[in-house]
């Protein structure tokens, strides 16, 4: 190939060349990033939740005057809640995946321990194995005669009372392969503060109210207290009987008892929704800005294209009176194109790299993959060669009599 | 002189439209990209009370037992009830409030309204007059209504519309979890951004529905909501809120003078000293006064996605530029031939320089004109968006000179390289090519 003239050509133009260069780096490494972000926002909104989302619902009451006999208001708000045709199960629980709102609480394997191992979150409630549709992978559900009413382990936590204080729990899988990796989970012991728990059964996945830290998701704890805090999630039979169901659920309560107001109703679905808005506004930003500077770009080199060939064009007239065909200076403006993409590319990888580096110090962004530069690569240089396809066709159309005229 | 180089800028942007709108659409892409984030984070990070901002302080203070114990960690962001209480008692500060958020049932008296619930913020006396929070009818509680547990309500302009038909309703009684208040005050349009005085309810989260004495709050058992953190036997429930040992309070302190800051900071340490000495606290005396700034600072109230929004079109603004001054630079070598017979027809270096400078800025203003519609699209946009500050973003005169200065500017520097370069043409060599 006609490398060598092409280099001196572009010696001639350094300060154009450069810019071309420049701003191929600078789409490359902004490209990269600007897709390995929305990769990994996309990640976190297909995260899996491990409830039965398609067929939940929930519903949250509060009381208007101050209440009494909590528990027994639960219990009939759920006989009547499992009377409704279309509903599977019912639970009365503390919180709700996807729903912000959470209890927390540090972890220990060992009481004496400084520093907690881990955090947790604590789900607590009747029936939310079946009732969320929890998948139980090893050991058992928790059992009715492990369950105690919250507010009586409260009060014996206060009174330092350890016989009212629940002594079974059901972890995730994930948290359990934190705390003894490679090892069964069953039978051991965590601390709750100085609150000894065994380990009865395990689910395979239940994610948190709420979510910081992605890596710490599905460190979730079940214990077996019952709650009546008008917090219920209904599982439907099937998706759809929700719109059904979520309505005479709804006209049910408010005739058990009308004296309170519904802060919450809604499918699992919506939840998931309203969950990662946020995510799905910055992915969606940042498609946006990485298809302009695509275009931007292209369009800039078809810009420049242009004028070089029109720059050129006596020259071109002269190389094609002199024999050379029109695919030669087809291939020569497509070459030189390469060349450019090319040393573009080389410094935006480098850049690409910085920027990560800086992203993972200031936003906890995990490393780029190596994947994201070979295929940033051939993006950009497909794209570099569909842009000077235009300008180069009209410089292999210019006829050689050109040659022979003055501009 | 300039109108007649804006006359020859004009043509020879005539003569290659394609490329000039090019050269418009880039410059207005990046400006328009640039001043929509920037704006979303001018007014994001903005001070929520200019002018009073600096003589309000935070005071952190750390009760925890020694589990977890590391030196120099961060105290808790917040207080428990009887630290507090006890802050709140020694009077330090030339005015203090207490305060937590919380969610309370309103039961309208107009029949054929539901009742709903309402966001409630639970708080003493100085927080009206501390925040300069402005009335519309009425006036805040004394500190004797907070002794006293009083039954008194200050409502805001929104609820009082709601409820009151925007009459002044001082006087009137308010209904809330079956308790009737006595409504004392109204509030005129009020919304400091962020939310400072409370990061737990949202950082950019409007205010509250109904101010409540704390000490009537907890009296009535209305409902605490935020950020409840406990160790050692705290349970986090309500019915001890007030005996565990848990944080759940905001505590904030005026203070209007460097020499009161540091003798509270010493009240502080001295504090956390007796209390230790008493065996209330376990942990070696770690005190923090910072001001609201530092503050919000602290808690990272500005959104990590909005910063990186505005890096990222930063970045897009460069893209844009550097095209530009490729583009720019093309065309002006290519009329190399032109400017040599200026040059030669006497027009001096400088001349051609401020020239070719008039039709790059002339680009720059048609970018900023086409940028500043882009932003004011945007800013649209970005208010359609779900998040709780959306609403805010709004291009204020500052903002709105500033993309002009932005866009005027950067395409004036765009256009020194190209001109420079244009203007070291040997008129003489032009001329022999023709």
């Amino acid at each position: 190939m006609e490398i060598l003239p092409i280099l001196s050509t572009l010696r001639r133009h350094k300060i154009t060349a450069f810019l071309v260069i420049i701003e191929i780096a600078l789409t490359c490494a902004i490209v990269c990033n600007a897709v390995f972000i929305i990769n990994q926002r996309l990640d976190r909104m297909n995260m899996q939740s491990g409830v039965d989302e398609h067929n939940l619902l929930h519903i949250e009451l509060a009381d208007i005057g101050v209440t009494k006999d909590e528990k027994a208001r639960t219990a009939e708000d759920l006989a009547a809640l499992r009377q409704i045709p279309g509903v599977a199960q019912v639970a009365s629980l503390n919180q709700v995946p996807f729903g912000n709102s959470s209890s927390n609480a540090g972890i220990k394997l060992d009481p004496k321990q400084n520093l907690s191992t881990l955090n947790a979150t604590m789900y607590s409630g009747e029936n939310i194995g079946p009732g969320l549709g929890l998948q139980v992978i090893a050991g058992r559900d928790l059992q009715p005669d492990d369950f105690m009413d919250f507010d009586v382990v409260m009060r014996a936590v206060h009174a330092r009372d350890t016989k009212s204080i629940p002594h079974v729990i059901m972890i995730t899988q994930n948290m359990a392969q934190r705390l003894w990796p490679g090892q069964q989970a069953l039978g051991k012991q965590i601390y709750l503060s100085d609150i000894p728990l065994t380990v009865v059964g395990v689910v395979k996945e239940l994610v948190r109210p709420s979510i910081g830290d992605d890596a710490a998701k599905s460190y979730s704890m079940i214990l077996p207290m019952r709650e009546a805090r008008g917090v219920y999630v209904i599982r439907t039979a099937s998706p759809q009987d929700r719109d059904r169901v979520l309505a005479a659920a709804l006209a049910k309560l408010k005739e058990i008892n009308p004296h309170r107001v519904v802060l919450k109703k809604h499918t699992f679905d919506d939840m998931r929704h309203d969950f990662f808005q946020n995510d799905r506004a910055m992915a969606g930003l940042l498609v946006g800005v990485c298809v302009a500077l695509l275009v931007v770009t292209a369009l800039g080199i078809v810009g420049l294209g242009s004028f070089w060939v029109a720059q050129r064009r006596r020259q071109i007239g002269v190389r094609r009176a002199l024999g050379a065909t029109r695919s030669n200076i087809l291939r020569y403006f497509q070459t030189e194109n390469f060349l450019l993409a090319t040393i573009g590319i080389a410094v935006g990888m480098v850049l690409a790299y910085g920027i990560n580096l800086l992203l993972m110090v200031h936003y906890e962004l995990p490393r780029l993959p190596a994947i994201y530069f070979p295929v940033g690569a051939l993006l950009l240089w497909v794209i570099g060669q569909l842009a000077v396809l235009g300008p180069a066709m009209r410089a292999a159309a210019v006829p050689p009599v050109v040659a022979t005229r003055s501009v | 002189m300039f109108s007649y180089y804006l006359d020859l800028a004009l043509r020879s942007l005539r003569r290659n439209r394609v490329l000039t709108a090019l050269m418009v659409l880039a410059i207005a892409l990046g400006i328009g990209a640039s001043m929509t984030t920037l704006t979303v984070l001018h007014v994001l990070s903005g001070d929520p009370l200019p002018g009073s901002s600096d003589t309000l302080f935070y005071p952190q203070i750390d009760p925890r037992d020694m589990d977890g114990y590391e030196p120099g960690k961060e105290p808790p962001r917040q207080v428990t009830w009887t630290d507090g209480q006890n802050l709140m008692r020694a009077k330090r500060g030339d005015r203090q409030a207490l305060m937590t958020g919380g969610a309370v049932p309103v039961q309208p008296a107009q029949s054929g309204m539901e009742p709903f619930y309402g966001d409630a913020r639970y708080t003493t006396a100085d927080f009206f007059p501390m925040f300069k929070v402005p009335f519309l009818y009425g006036h805040g509680w004394s500190a004797s209504d907070d002794e006293s547990k009083a039954r008194v309500v200050v409502i805001t302009r929104t609820l009082n519309d709601k409820l009151f038909g925007g009459k002044d309703s001082t006087g009137q009684t308010l209904r809330m979890k079956d308790l009737a208040f006595q409504v004392i005050g109204v509030l005129d349009s009020w919304r400091p951004n962020p939310h400072f005085y409370d990061v737990y309810m949202g950082n950019y989260a409007a205010a509250e529905d109904v101010f409540v004495p704390l000490s009537t709050s907890r009296d009535a058992h209305f409902d605490h909501n935020g950020s409840t953190d406990c160790w050692g036997t705290g349970g986090g429930d309500q019915e001890h809120a007030e005996t565990s040992p848990c944080v759940w309070l905001q505590f904030w302190v005026q203070l209007d003078s460097a020499a009161k800051v540091a003798s509270y900071k010493e009240f502080l340490t001295h504090y956390s000293q007796e209390q230790k000495s008493l065996g209330r606290f376990e942990r070696p005396p770690n005190v923090r006064l910072p001001d609201l700034m530092e503050w919000l600072d602290i808690n990272k109230v500005v959104p990590g996605d909005v910063r990186l929004q505005t890096w990222l079109a930063f970045g897009f603004l460069l893209v844009c530029l550097v095209n530009t001054v490729g583009l720019m630079l093309a065309k002006f070598l290519r009329r190399a031939g032109e400017l040599g017979v200026r040059r030669a027809l006497g027009a001096s270096k400088r001349e051609v320089f401020s020239q070719l400078l008039v039709e790059s800025g002339v680009i720059g203003l048609a970018g900023g004109i086409g940028g500043l519609v882009l932003a004011f699209t945007g800013l649209w946009l970005v208010r359609l968006q779900p998040s709780n500050y959306a609403s805010l973003a709004h291009l204020d005169v500052k903002m709105l000179l500033i993309t002009f200065l932005l866009a005027i500017g950067s395409t004036l520097l765009a256009g020194l390289l190209p001109a420079w370069r244009a203007c070291q043409i040997t008129p003489a060599l032009q001329l022999k090519s023709q």
